[in-house]
């Protein structure tokens, strides 16, 4: 898995609520075998017209916007479990979603793909949004180690939780497989454990 | 003894460590596997060399993408037919039980399960494939996984998991007529939204879900999802134990019995407390439906679709969703004409189902404007549905019964709702395009769904009950 440890970017904004996961890569297009290529259909009904041209409105298409950074609306990823929506996301070039809010599994996945869900309070989102979209060139910085996200022109900032053990594995390009595989032992003890306790629990009394 | 909700009892007892300031790392009893979801993790396990560590806890099946007709014939879709051909591929090279196209136990993942009896109480179940949460119709924590942990599960039959809060959804109670478990969960998901589970395991509770049977408890365990939810779960009880008592692979005589006594102990302790808590009365559900594009923009059918909300960030999405729907603030949906309507996907094509709606139209016929498709949920579900003659009662109707799939729940295979279209879907999400770019999607009950078929518009089914 990808590091990461600090990142200061442009951020593209998307300003919508609900982002389900149908939206951020439609089903028609998770026939892949591999984890490559999502990128190219992120977004894909919004970011094309009914006519398969480039649809000028939506902001990955509008060149002023750039950056490694999606900035999106309360309640991120809801809907499927598909992890293609985080491939999509981390293949397209993003590092980190800020939003209000994210969906569990959504987040789940991200975090397991080294991309950095950055959940913030809906006042400094809504802020993040104004200064992007007024200056697409304004710069925002996310650290992981200090969990903080700044927004450098105006100095102002704000900490953002992730669970202790997901730090430790993406700062180290760490993962869950590795760390599951080195248990391996202590999983034949449990399965031993789970077996006596079914016994005791079902054997006549 | 500390007092503990069912969630805890079997989360607990299936904890095989706790990673410190981190997730536990909890067991799994049952792995379902499908598809779409899995060919990069078993491309995982293969760079690392390593097996799949239970295979005899891993059950696949072929659902999301395969054609529901002609299945005999190889997949068209050349896309598709790689997916489902890697699947077999990777069940063979890795010693799993595969129940593909053409296995008499083939159908969506989360109705072959339960109806196998390989879903039973006090287990933990994941799958690649967010209705998951189906099986917690059993007393079972049962949740959807990503792929990089279906590849965890697989490689060592773990999975990472930082445990969820508890939310507890009591519902009393008695449904009215016509009133189904797909409106209650409908319903519920409008009063809390789409978020309003987010982080929780959710425990239904109540009169009102103890009179329900599996079939209609899996409906609602289905859409827990739906309110952000992980999963959800209901106590097993007699209903529970009945529907399992003989299925396929069920421990059968002695061995039931003694199961029995261990899922007899599978309930919430009376001083248990959970995170938050949400009661609702049966009486006050309607048949429901929804006119936006997320489950829970939903309404009772004899209201209006509601007036712009104040909210200046949820006006946007507001018209957004209704301008998708080419439906207006305030306006009436009784009446609004139907195109499609699609009965099926793991939320309602059961066998219970079926016998519902071919209840409703036995010696009627549908509508002229509408194109109706009913795509039983397993091989079993149409087997079962054909010695019961409802087959016929369909297609006297003129409808058309497919062969068991996802089918129209997702625009992923051959069956799709064409742009601009409405289509009345016992499936469980109406999101922009999930069944087909551009098309527009209303989630309600198969009585519901069956009502718009015989009239080509949105009804109130009771209206059709009263004189049937
Ligand atoms: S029927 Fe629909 S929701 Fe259910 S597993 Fe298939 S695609 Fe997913």
């Amino acid at each position: 898995m990808k590091k990461f440890e600090k990142l200061t970017s442009t951020g593209i904004p998307l300003p919508l609520e609900n982002i389900d996961t149908d939206q951020i890569i439609p089903a028609r297009f998770l026939k892949a075998t591999n984890r490559e290529g999502f990128g190219d259909n992120l977004f894909r009904d919004w970011r094309y017209t009914k006519g398969e041209q480039l649809n000028p409105e939506f902001v990955l298409n509008q060149n002023k916007y750039k950056g490694e950074i999606l900035i999106a609306g309360k309640n991120f990823g809801c809907g499927s479990s598909r992890e293609h929506a985080a491939w999509a996301i981390a293949d397209y070039g993003f590092r980190v979603v800020v939003s209000s809010f994210f969906a569990d599994i959504f987040k789940n996945n991200a975090l397991n793909n080294g991309l950095l869900p950055v959940q913030v309070s809906q006042e400094f989102l809504n802020k993040l949004l104004q200064a992007v979209s007024k200056n697409p060139e304004s710069k925002l910085t996310v650290d992981l180690e200090t969990q903080k996200i700044t927004l450098e022109e105006t100095g102002e900032k704000e900490g953002f939780e992730i669970n202790h053990y997901k730090k430790y594995c993406l700062i180290n390009g760490y993962d869950d497989i590795d760390f599951l595989l080195s248990k391996k032992e202590a999983i034949e003890v449990f399965e031993k454990k789970k077996d006596e306790f079914l016994k005791a629990k079902t054997e006549a009394v | 003894m500390q007092a503990k909700t069912l969630f805890d009892k079997i989360w607990d007892q299936h904890v095989v460590e706790s990673v410190e300031n981190g997730p536990d790392i909890v067991y799994i009893d049952r792995h379902f596997i499908h598809e779409v979801t899995t060919p990069q993790a078993f491309n995982g396990l293969r760079q690392r060399g390593i097996p799949v560590a239970r295979p005899k806890q891993t059950i696949a099946t072929a659902d999301h993408n395969v054609p529901t007709k002609d299945q005999h014939l190889p997949i068209r879709e050349a896309l598709s037919r790689t997916q489902v051909e890697t699947l077999t591929k990777n069940c063979a090279d890795f010693g799993i039980e595969l129940y593909g196209l053409g296995h008499p136990y083939q159908g969506i993942v989360h109705v072959i399960g339960p109806e196998l009896g390989i879903t039973q109480p006090g287990m933990t179940i994941v799958c690649g494939d967010s209705h998951t949460s189906t099986h917690g119709a059993f007393g079972s924590i049962a949740f959807g996984i990503g792929t990089s942990e279906v590849e965890q599960v697989l490689a060592t039959q773990c999975i990472l998991q930082a445990k969820p809060k508890k939310m507890k959804i009591e519902i009393n109670g008695e449904l009215k007529e016509g009133v189904t478990s797909k409106d209650i969960i409908l319903y519920v998901i409008s009063k809390i939204s789409t978020s309003g589970g987010t982080g929780h395991f959710v425990e239904f509770c109540g009169s009102a879900i103890q009179s329900l049977s599996m079939e209609a408890r899996m409906t609602i365990c289905n859409m827990s999802i739906e309110m952000g939810a992980r999963g959800g779960l209901i106590a097993p009880d007699e209903i529970t134990f009945e529907y399992i008592r003989n299925k396929e692979f069920a421990p059968k005589g002695e061995g039931f019995d003694q199961m029995m006594k261990y899922w007899k102990s599978l309930a919430t302790d009376e001083e248990a407390v959970f995170d938050k808590e949400y009661q609702f009365d049966a009486n006050d559900i309607e048949p429901m439906i929804t006119y936006g594009t997320n489950p829970g923009m939903g309404t009772k059918i004899v209201q209006p679709v509601p007036e712009m909300p104040f909210a200046e960030d949820e006006r946007a999405n507001f018209s957004k969703a209704l301008n998708y729907m080419g439906l207006h603030a305030g306006e009436s949906l009784e009446g609004h004409p139907v195109d499609y309507v699609f009965i099926g996907s793991c939320t309602n094509s059961r066998i219970e189902d079926l016998r519902q709606a071919a209840d409703l139209i036995r010696g009627r016929k549908k509508s002229d404007k509408v194109e109706a498709w009913i795509v039983p949920g397993s091989k079993q579900v149409e087997e079962q549905a054909r010695k019961e003659g409802l087959d016929k009662i369909f297609e006297a109707a003129g409808f058309e019964i497919r062969q068991p799939g996802c089918s129209a729940c997702l625009g992923m295979n051959e069956d799709k709702i064409p742009a601009g279209k409405y289509c009345v879907s016992t499936s469980n999400r109406n999101f922009e395009g999930r069944q087909g770019p551009g098309a527009r999607t209303m989630l309600a009950s198969p009585l519901t769904a069956m009502a718009a078929a015989l009239t080509g518009k949105i009804v109130d089914v009771r209206n059709l009950l009263s004189n049937n």
